[in-house]
């Protein structure tokens, strides 16, 4: 059977396991890009946290298209020195989320009045639709760009606990922590039973086959899940836990560190003053 | 040493149940300090809820559980000091290593025990390094437990156990789902771990004479044999009694087909 036509006959929820399963390779390609050595693997994730934050800001006050440009540049530079591959970055961020934003966007470029560029069948191009489309699309580009130089570069667990830097309470980052470590055993869990249930399947299933299938799936995930929440706690309990959750502090940032810190508010302030 | 502290876990006619289901009837046991016990038995004969009624997690519906000399109640184990104690002194490694790898990385797994025993942090750092060495998992320090195999998941769970260096370590199967070099790395683990008391659940006869001293062996939630282990590897009408034996059927080069008894883990014929 050739693969399009396996993937026609594929019932909705396989298809949706399978993005999913994508999602997850992604998130493995990122961990991998993470050990690379390369300049902003080295640097200390609460800088990174913080710098994204405050470039984020900055672009998004910003009302030049120059500098959200240079902004971008910056960005790429930034990736480049750290060993992302172009073409990584193009499949972590820029196909999905800006093919997106331009569907959204598509209406304001004939929508916006102001002065016409064009004339068509179905409405009239304005500068100032022009204008808003290409601001929209540029800030969620670079932005989208900073955020996955960020995530390429560092690991999920040393984000979350970078966010601590930004005061978010402990219990939180414990909690999205194990959320993240256990989407990837349940994901597994998920994928075995579809293909167990794909490996004693003879045909295409018809959909009501299809939506017992997936309501079968989610009671078993559901009863499984329940089950591995009792023993996690269990094991939890077995090793002291008593209801408070304590973590290692991170060792005090760097020189090196505090510089990147500097210059990255600089570059931000830069771009505020410029936008003005 | 009085005998009553040598004895590190006095069990007296103890019963559990879930909900309906009897999972220990009436289960009598001494264990002193520093034996290496295995417990035998086959899938739902009680041994992983014998390993949760001594690490302390359930407690029994009726019967009486000590450790050193004072009774395992849950009422105890709501002071902090009481319960600090008895976790740092005893530490289970659950079968299932994604049960007990719960943390975003190896090192936050191996701190997870210390931080809740409120360790000082600089002693839970030394004690992290020294682990990482001792258990050769330093090359997985930062790595995220979905990225581990199942060997290494196994050690980890095992070190971030060991890093509290408890008097007692309780093993539900441990060389459970390993691969054969794995499986041996893990039998040669526990056969270093000298100076604790090591009590295994296992189901797999291949591998009692090299972890343990004595043997108990459950049937239905009781005691139905405690002895050395050479002893009960030979007593096959026990172990049939009991399901770790069975007849294995196997065809030979020649086509004939020959019957032999079968012990979990290797063959005898």
């Amino acid at each position: 059977m050739s693969p399009g036509l396996e993937h026609r006959q594929r019932g909705f929820v396989e298809r949706t396991l399978a993005s999913l399963l994508e999602t997850m390779e992604h998130t493995l390609l990122a961990e991998r890009v993470a050990e690379r050595t390369g300049m902003l693997q080295v640097r200390d994730a609460r800088v990174k946290v913080i710098a994204l934050l405050v470039l984020v800001i900055a672009v998004s006050v910003s009302h030049d298209l120059r500098v959200i440009a240079v902004t971008f540049a910056l960005a790429l530079t930034l990736g480049w020195a750290s060993k992302i591959r172009l073409v990584e970055l193009m499949k972590h961020a820029w196909w999905g989320t800006l093919v997106f934003s331009a569907a959204i966007v598509a209406p304001a470029i004939v929508m916006t009045p102001g002065r016409t560029i064009l004339r068509l069948q179905f409405g009239t191009i304005t500068e100032q639709g022009l204008r808003a489309a290409g601001y929209l699309l540029a800030r969620v580009g670079t932005v989208i760009t900073l955020c996955s130089v960020l995530v390429l570069t560092t690991s999920w667990a040393r984000i979350l606990r970078a966010l601590r830097a930004l005061r978010v309470p402990v219990v939180f980052v414990v909690i999205l922590g194990m959320t993240y470590r256990y989407i990837f055993v349940l994901l597994q869990t998920a994928h075995d039973i579809f293909e167990s249930r794909r490996s004693r399947r003879v045909g295409p299933s018809s959909a009501s086959q299809n939506r017992w299938a997936a309501v079968a799936a989610a009671g078993v995930l559901m009863s499984k899940t329940l089950e591995l929440s009792g023993e996690i706690y269990l094991a939890m309990q077995s090793r002291g836990f008593r209801g408070e959750v304590y973590l290692l502090d991170d060792p005090p940032m760097r020189g090196p560190d505090w510089l990147t810190l500097a210059g990255v508010a600089g570059v931000a302030v830069g771009i505020v003053w410029i936008s003005q | 040493m009085s005998e009553a502290v040598d004895r590190q876990f006095e069990l007296q006619d103890v019963h559990y149940h879930y909900h309906d289901v009897a999972a220990l009837r009436g289960i009598t046991l001494s264990i002193s300090a520093g034996e290496r016990i295995a417990l035998l038995g086959a899938n739902g004969s009680g041994k992983s809820t014998l390993l949760r009624i001594l690490d302390a997690l359930y407690f029994p519906t009726s019967g009486r559980v000590a450790f050193d000399g004072k009774e395992l109640i849950e009422e105890r184990f709501r002071e902090d000091a009481f319960a600090f104690d008895f976790r740092r002194r005893v530490g289970l490694v659950f079968q299932n290593p994604d049960v007990q790898l719960f943390n975003p990385t190896v090192v936050d797994e191996l701190a997870f025990g210390p931080l809740q025993l409120r360790w000082p942090k600089g002693q839970i750092r030394e004690r992290i390094e020294e682990c990482l060495d001792a258990f050769g998992i330093r090359h997985l320090r930062d790595r995220p437990p979905h990225r581990l195999s199942g060997g290494e998941k196994k050690r980890v769970a095992i070190a971030s156990v060991l890093i509290l260096d408890p008097a007692v370590l309780l093993l539900d199967e441990p060389t459970s789902a390993l691969d054969p070099r794995a499986q041996s790395q893990m039998i040669d683990f526990l056969t270093e771990s000298r100076g604790r008391t090591v009590i295994t659940a296992t189901h797999d006869l291949g591998i009692v004479e090299d972890i343990a001293t004595r043997c108990v062996v459950l049937e239905d939630g009781q005691v139905a044999a405690d002895g050395a282990p050479a002893t009960i590897v030979q007593d096959h009408t026990l172990l049939r009694r009991t399901g770790l034996l069975h007849e294995h059927r196997h065809l030979h080069p020649d086509g004939s087909l020959h019957s032999h008894p079968h012990l979990h883990g290797h063959h005898q014929h």
